[in-house]
């Protein structure tokens, strides 16, 4: 999943990304709040689910969002 | 080191902005003078930034009513409905408002910001689920964080975002509420309410719509989006605001919904806050006649409106996507928005600058909103000085002109 996420990481910021488990997404990818939103929504266009809004600001690494994407999936958080 | 350090970063912008010589967040108006002429730095100025739609701010009746009543009843009701009581001028609004409306019920709040605090936490709760469209103003956001509901976003003005996200819900209990306006602030695009309305009845949502900059100024009677839309039976609940075209404050919600009123014991922000002054009562009850009584405000409107929108787009410059009462014009870049704004100061044109996060898709605007009141000469007046501030910024090139920015 993480290969997939950073493929979206490249798409939504143009550049390509390096990212770990622990990458913070807003500090080291350097995103702004739109870029966030933007990747939040192709996120989940991609696993088809909706991350509501408080799922979205637990969310600082790569490894939260993975869990986050994982549980949604699951439908375990609906 | 304060206790505000945390907000260092929003300080520094801040201060950038100050320092290039302007503080559009803190407007200083010597005088105000009629719902389209202020005075700033001893400067006249027309008034393009004010949402006052109808203009109805000096008019003399509802000037005449409203000192009336704070004469008759006092300044204020110095408490809440349900500490303090009611005022005949609650009810009287209540009742005018569901009538204007059509529907059985209203509530008035203190303010419009108020109004989707209380209604959104209220409607929905834990379980429940709330949707979005991304660009909601900032009192729909901060309404969803108070009723502990699942909040969705789902893509500004896309039916079919919002259909695939209700779908991705199918199986799952709780009410869904899907909550959108009739005129966005920024840009003054309308929703897609027929296929919102549609996406609606597919799914079994509930429907609210914030008329706030669409009251008094769409629909053949004026009451908004939802009836220049013909979808008014399929929306749940209206929420609105005082503040705009009925030029007072205060805020309110209108419903068929059974068991409204529980909402008058439910809704802390309805319930924990004094209730409107008597006087601000009645002159918004004299605007809501008049909205009725003078529908050639609004023909007024959408002509002055039409006249800036067009204008502009001629000279070349960016707008919003429909002619509305606002009018938004997209900057490059901020330097280029701070120094138009303050070229258009100059000028003797008072408008908006909207800058992130204010703004969706981070888009530097010039915001202006048109008024009933305006006249033809003030509009050409303003467009005369945007042509010229373009002109000195080097973006409007003689001959065939270039657009500003992207939309």
């Amino acid at each position: 999943m993480r290969n997939e996420i950073s493929t979206i990481f490249e798409d939504v910021l143009g550049r390509p990304v390096v990212i770990e488990d622990d990458t913070d997404i807003v500090e080291d990818l350097g995103m702004d709040s739109l870029g966030v939103m933007n990747f939040v929504m192709a996120i989940e266009d991609y696993y088809d689910i909706s991350i509501p809004l408080d799922r979205i600001a637990q969310i600082r690494t790569v490894a939260d969002l993975i869990h986050t994407v994982e549980d949604l999936r699951k439908g375990s958080a609906v | 080191m304060s206790i505000l350090a945390k907000h260092g970063a929003y300080k520094q912008a801040y201060d950038v902005l100050r320092a290039s010589g302007v503080d559009p967040l803190n407007v200083r108006f010597d005088a105000v003078l009629s719902p389209t002429e202020g005075v700033i730095g001893g400067r006249k100025m027309i008034l393009l930034g004010t949402n006052n739609y109808l203009g109805l701010t000096f008019d003399p009746d509802c000037v005449e009513r409203a000192v009336e009543a704070t004469r008759g009843q006092g300044t204020g009701t110095t408490g809440s409905r349900v500490a303090n009581g009611t005022y005949g001028g609650h009810k009287d609004l209540e009742a005018a408002i569901a009538k204007f409306y059509g529907r059985k019920h209203a509530m008035v709040f203190s303010t419009g910001y108020q109004a989707n605090l209380g209604v959104l936490s209220t409607l929905v709760g834990r379980g429940d689920h709330l949707m979005l469209d991304a660009d909601s103003h900032a009192s729909i956001y901060d309404g969803s964080r108070l009723g502990y509901a699942e909040v969705i976003r789902f893509r500004h003005n896309s039916p079919d975002d919002l259909y695939k996200r209700l779908r991705r819900l199918e199986g799952a209990p709780g009410d869904r509420l899907i909550v959108v306006e009739g005129i966005y602030s920024m840009l003054g695009d309308t929703a897609p309410l027929r296929e919102i309305a549609q996406v609606k009845r597919e799914t079994g949502a509930y429907l609210l719509v914030d008329e706030a900059h669409s009251l008094g100024v769409l629909g053949e009677t004026g009451r908004g989006l939802a009836q220049a839309a013909g979808v008014e039976a399929d929306v749940d609940f209206i929420v609105g605001t005082f503040s705009k075209s009925l030029g007072s404050v205060g805020g309110f919600c209108v419903s068929d919904s059974d068991d409204f009123d529980i909402m008058r014991i439910i809704s802390r922000p309805y319930m924990f806050t004094a209730s409107l002054p008597p006087g601000v009562m009645a002159s918004t009850l004299v605007a809501l006649e008049k909205l009725q009584a003078e529908p050639h405000l609004r023909r007024d409107l959408m002509r002055n409106a039409c006249r800036l929108y067009d204008g502009l787009r001629a000279m070349g410059f960016e707008t919003g996507p429909e002619p509305n009462p606002i009018v938004a014009v997209a900057m490059p870049d901020q330097e280029t928005a701070v120094m138009f704004w303050k070229l258009l100061i100059e000028g003797g044109v008072y408008l908006n600058l909207a800058l992130p996060p204010a703004t969706p898709s981070n888009v530097r605007l010039l915001r202006s909103s048109v008024s009933a009141a305006h006249t033809t000469a003030q509009i050409d007046t303003a467009l005369d000085v945007f042509a010229e501030a373009g002109r000195s910024l080097g973006f409007l090139t003689s001959g065939r002109r270039r657009a500003a920015g992207a939309l």
